[in-house]
């Protein structure tokens, strides 16, 4: 299953280092990745397959808010539907 | 691969403009539950509806986790519940306690479908179901209760419109403690849906299968942020703006509408494309209407902006959902919008001004406050006139009237949560007695001869 994973934050060292390794970690491969200062804040997504990993979808939106707590920015995993629905005709 | 401004637009929709999916619904048929005795009936009607809607709050709670979308309310409506009471006359009690027993088990945030069609006539069974409204009212917790008494086809039920005055005045009294909120969970309507997934007024209608899915999305904040991008913009292109937001957020409903569905082995009912507001700051209709050019909702011009809003998000939502139902247009009603409140408040916003807004928006008088000294001939009146807006414009109108036990005009009541807090406002002191004391019943228009 595919998931759009955002980051969105203030700056600082080690942002990717710790969404990577929690990913990594859960055997979600990571198929894309962009990332941008928009507005002052940091903003990053990536696209993630979730196929070989133990973790549900739902799992991975907690553990996604749960690091997002930790580390001071605000994580959201969401299927990749919600966007396709939205976006594509 | 999307692009990042699309996807930051959808995070961006639920992080600060109050996107979300209002509600999703399950309507159950319990016309399998009539058993020999009103006991019997009732624990049947408890069983089916425990074990159909066992797994919708779990499912509502995991699709929200996994879309990244808020669900709301996780509702049930019901097959009108006066026609599983009718062969129990006076015993109505017994079944409505046990909806809302398993309303409260199966942790949905309300059960519709306490209600009654009686828009062409009132049978003795009918009669006696919407005289045990109060008491239903007074003594359950999550109950919603509704009557239709009119009809583009049939015409208006004045017999029943007078009852029903009498029904609201007594539930007022009945819930004095709450400010009368048993009125909150009451609704009189003129052309009732029957995949309605909003409250009071849903009820699985029945012609509706045995279970269905039916999902109301929202987003008035969504809409309202979109229109402040396009400052002098003509109000053709307001219109389009509209539009495509309803899109967007009508496609998001469809799409938890249909996995709610399969996950929950239910028949995919309709999506319901209704701008719903809340009390919270930016989620407001009134507010889309202001930032449109209104200096304050209520003033002229007011009926004008509501009727391009509820027309374009019709069009914007019908485009985005395979099956388009229920309400599908916009709210306004007063205690549950901030924008709303403040201008009631102020006295911009008149109860006048809300029945014109009532023939273009997709419901009518909802959620207003009158002071608890209107007697119940004036409240049968009010309801007369929005019944007659919505048969003679072949639309859904509604009267949701709390007159509040011992409070008048410069009070406010508070009802919390979702259902806000309300100025009572001051209704026509002049009488409609003798106009409603005359019964009988208001002729259908003759475009509702459509055969």
């Amino acid at each position: 299953m595919k998931a759009i994973v955002t980051v969105i934050g203030n700056d600082k060292p080690g942002i990717i280092a710790a969404v990577s390794a929690m990913l990594a970690e859960a055997s979600i491969n990571i198929e894309d990745i962009s990332q941008t200062i928009l507005q002052g804040s940091f903003t990053m997504i990536m696209m993630v397959n979730t196929e070989g990993s133990a973790m549900t979808m739902s799992d991975l939106s907690d553990a996604c808010r749960t690091l997002g707590e930790r580390i001071g920015v605000t994580i959201r995993a969401q299927q990749q539907d919600i966007f396709r629905a939205m976006h594509e005709i | 691969m999307f692009s990042t401004s699309d996807i930051l637009e959808t995070v961006n929709m639920v992080e600060r403009e109050h996107l979300d999916i209002r509600t999703i619904t399950m309507g159950l048929s319990l016309l399998s539950c009539i058993r020999d005795s009103a006991q019997h009936t009732a624990e049947a009607v408890y069983d089916l509806i425990c074990r159909r809607a066992e797994h919708l709050v779990d499912v509502g709670e995991a699709l929200a986790k996994e879309y990244g979308i808020p669900i709301v309310n996780k509702r049930i409506s019901v097959t009108p519940a006066s026609l599983v009471c009718a062969p129990f006359v006076g015993e109505e009690l017994t079944i409505a306690r046990a909806l809302d027993r398993a309303a409260h088990t199966t942790g949905v945030d309300f059960l519709g479908g306490y209600s009654a069609l009686v828009h062409k006539g009132m049978t003795s069974y009918e009669r006696s179901f919407i005289e045990s409204i109060p008491e239903v009212l007074a003594t359950t917790d999550i109950l919603c209760s509704s009557v239709n008494v009119g009809s583009t086809r049939a015409g208006i039920n004045m017999d029943a419109v007078r009852l029903l005055g009498e029904v609201i005045k007594e539930t007022a009294a009945r819930t004095a403690d709450r400010d009368g909120f048993g009125c909150a969970k009451l609704v009189a309507f003129c052309n009732a849906v029957e995949d309605n997934p909003f409250m009071a007024g849903a009820f699985h209608g029945v012609g509706e299968g045995e279970c269905v899915i039916n999902v109301g999305v929202s987003g008035p904040g969504v809409v309202c942020s979109a229109l402040k991008h396009a400052d002098g913009a003509d109000l053709a292109t307001v219109a389009e703006i509209i539009k495509k937001t309803a899109f967007k957020i009508t496609r998001a409903g469809q799409l938890i509408a249909s996995e709610a569905s399969r996950r929950l082995g239910a028949e995919f009912g309709i999506v319901d494309l209704s701008l719903a507001p809340t009390p919270a700051v930016g989620d407001s209709v009134a507010r889309i209407l202001e930032t449109m050019g209104l200096e304050t909702v209520g003033t002229h011009g007011t009926t004008a902006a509501l009727a391009i809003l509820n027309d374009a998000v019709k069009k914007g939502g019908t485009m985005a959902s395979s099956r388009v139902g229920g309400l599908s247009g916009a709210f306004i009603p007063v205690s549950e919008d901030e924008g709303m409140i403040e201008a009631a408040a102020k006295g911009s916003l008149t109860l006048e001004k809300l029945e014109a807004m009532t023939a273009v928006c997709s419901v009518g008088i909802d959620m207003v406050a009158v002071p608890g000294d209107t007697s119940a001939a004036t409240i049968s009146a009010m309801i007369a006139d929005e019944a007659a807006i919505g048969m003679v414009n072949n639309k859904t109108t509604a009267v949701r009237v709390i007159p509040v036990p011992g409070k008048g005009v410069g009070d406010t009541v508070e009802f919390g949560g979702l259902l806000g807090s309300a100025p009572i406002m001051p209704v026509n002191p002049a009488s409609s007695e003798i106009f409603i004391r005359r019964g009988g019943k208001i002729p259908a228009p003759i475009h509702g001869n459509k055969n």
